[in-house]
């Protein structure tokens, strides 16, 4: 009986449709969100994640009607990111039946803003993402807008402070690897997976099969994401769960 | 003829998952149901079934009920008086306990009496919250858990906490969860039950535990 690692799709949403950019730039529009979500609740990913990229406030409605009509079918939990800047933003994705928040560009604006997030709604529905690019060896830092806007804020330093201000869940991305396909940037993962006590999601590289067990077998990561590799068919869940047993790291199989 | 479920709504977070995840069990199973999501104490009072779901801190979620008129004297008159089939989910299967520690120290219902304390993993690489799916170690027999393979190669539940409910009576204990050792995953003591785990993200587990629940006569 142990906890075991957990696969997580990951559908980027913008204007209630599936897309996938190649490190944020390229988009294909890959279908509806609902229906890929109900086909990864079937094919037994541990965990959805959706992360909005709508670009205008106005379209943010198609969003929480894209989590609510994906929360009455799937009995799975899900994960909702993307323009969370307050706490009513929050409080509407949770409504509309999110499990988990993942805040991004509001944490590194106003750390505070993840505290009174904590405080309010726990903080096992508080996820921060965290972007971030290699500057020099053995030092990261957090990127905004898309990889675009740099901070100078040093990664691990910045895990350390969410986590104490009640994150519950890290979703690490790494900018320099995101749509690359040459595999996770296990370097930051595992600087971040060990400096925190909460559970670190590995983003960022996925090409192959190989680079999910490496995310926790070097990243020290407790979940993993991926979107490509599932949504263009390349890899099934089912395929990334029997290699991933295989290569000897606890999977939920039923 | 359909029974009544009533899923308890107290400003807790989203119920309208656990209310479809209700509905379709009862669908799957043929059990007629009508799923409430409600705050009206009449509602509860008249309900074959409650469940008391819950996310969060535990002093929110007690200060949440308590701020519902009359619904914790409810809850006393109808599954503590009357025996009504009664589910906690997560927060509230711990709000059954004699005291949530959690930030500060909170009354609980005092039904399945210990405390509800923060994990401690014997293996410091263990991540606090406990969060994901994990298997479950069945300690007794029970309707609740028919037909569900428990065990390590049995079925997985949907877990997200930090705190659990450590049980004065033993024999409260239903099903354990391990993290760095025991974690209490679902109490029962008559008709009073709870997990820490959530059935409704629980996918085959989940629904058919629901699907016991509907049709559990304690």
């Amino acid at each position: 009986m142990t906890l075991k690692i957990r696969i997580i799709p990951c559908l980027d949403v913008k204007d209630g449709r599936v897309v996938k950019g190649v490190k944020f730039l390229d988009l294909v529009d890959a279908g509806d969100p609902v229906e890929a979500a109900k086909a990864y609740d079937a094919a037994g990913a541990d965990e959805l994640c959706f992360l909005d990229i709508t670009a205008s406030q106005e379209n943010r409605g198609t969003l929480l009607d894209v989590v609510t009509r994906t929360a009455e079918a799937c009995f799975m939990p899900l994960t909702v990111g993307g323009g969370v800047r307050k706490v009513e933003d929050i409080r509407a994705l949770l409504l509309a039946g999110a499990d988990k928040v993942a805040i991004n560009t509001a944490a590194v604006t106003n750390r505070q803003f993840v505290k009174e997030a904590a405080e309010k709604f726990g903080d096992q529905c508080v996820v921060v993402a965290i972007d971030a690019k290699q500057v020099s060896p053995g030092r990261w830092e957090i990127f905004t807008h898309g990889g675009r806007n740099a901070t100078g804020i040093e990664a691990v330093a910045f895990a350390r402070e969410v986590v104490s201000l009640g994150a519950g869940e890290l979703l690490v991305t790494s900018m320099d690897r995101d749509g690359t396909k040459v595999g996770y940037d296990l370097g930051l993962t595992r600087a971040i997976a060990d400096a925190v006590s909460v559970p670190v999601i590995a983003s960022g590289g996925v090409g192959d099969l190989d680079d999910l067990v490496a995310g926790v077998a070097q990243g020290h990561a407790s979940a993993v994401l991926a979107a490509s590799i599932f949504h263009f068919g390349t890899y099934t869940i089912g395929q990334a769960k029997a290699h991933m047993a295989e290569a000897g790291l606890r999977m939920r199989l039923d | 003829m359909s029974q009544n479920v009533a899923i308890i709504d107290y400003g807790s977070g989203n119920l309208h998952s656990a209310a479809k995840a209700f509905e379709r069990a009862a669908a799957e199973a043929g059990i007629p149901s009508t799923i409430h999501v409600t705050s009206d104490t009449e509602i509860v009072r008249a309900a074959d079934r409650i469940v008391l779901p819950g996310v969060g801190a535990f002093a929110d979620c007690r200060r949440g009920l308590d701020a519902v008129p009359g619904m914790v004297e409810t809850l006393e008159e109808v599954v503590r008086g009357k025996g009504r089939p009664f589910l906690g989910i997560c927060v509230g299967m711990q709000l059954l306990a004699s005291r949530g520690l959690e930030y500060t120290v909170t009354q609980g219902l005092g039904w399945i009496p210990g405390d509800v304390t923060l994990i401690k993993p014997t293996d410091d690489a263990l991540k606090i919250p406990h969060m994901g799916w994990n298997t479950l170690h069945k300690q007794d027999e029970h309707p609740l858990l028919d037909g569900i393979e428990t065990g390590p190669q049995g079925l997985h539940a949907y877990f997200v906490h930090s705190y659990a409910l450590a049980a004065a009576r033993p024999q409260d204990v239903l099903a354990l969860t391990d993290h760095g050792g025991p974690v209490t995953a679902m109490v029962a003591h008559g008709n009073v039950a709870g997990t820490q785990f959530h059935p409704e993200k629980s996918q085959k587990l989940g629904l058919k535990l629901i699907t016991n629940f509907l049709s559990w006569a304690p």
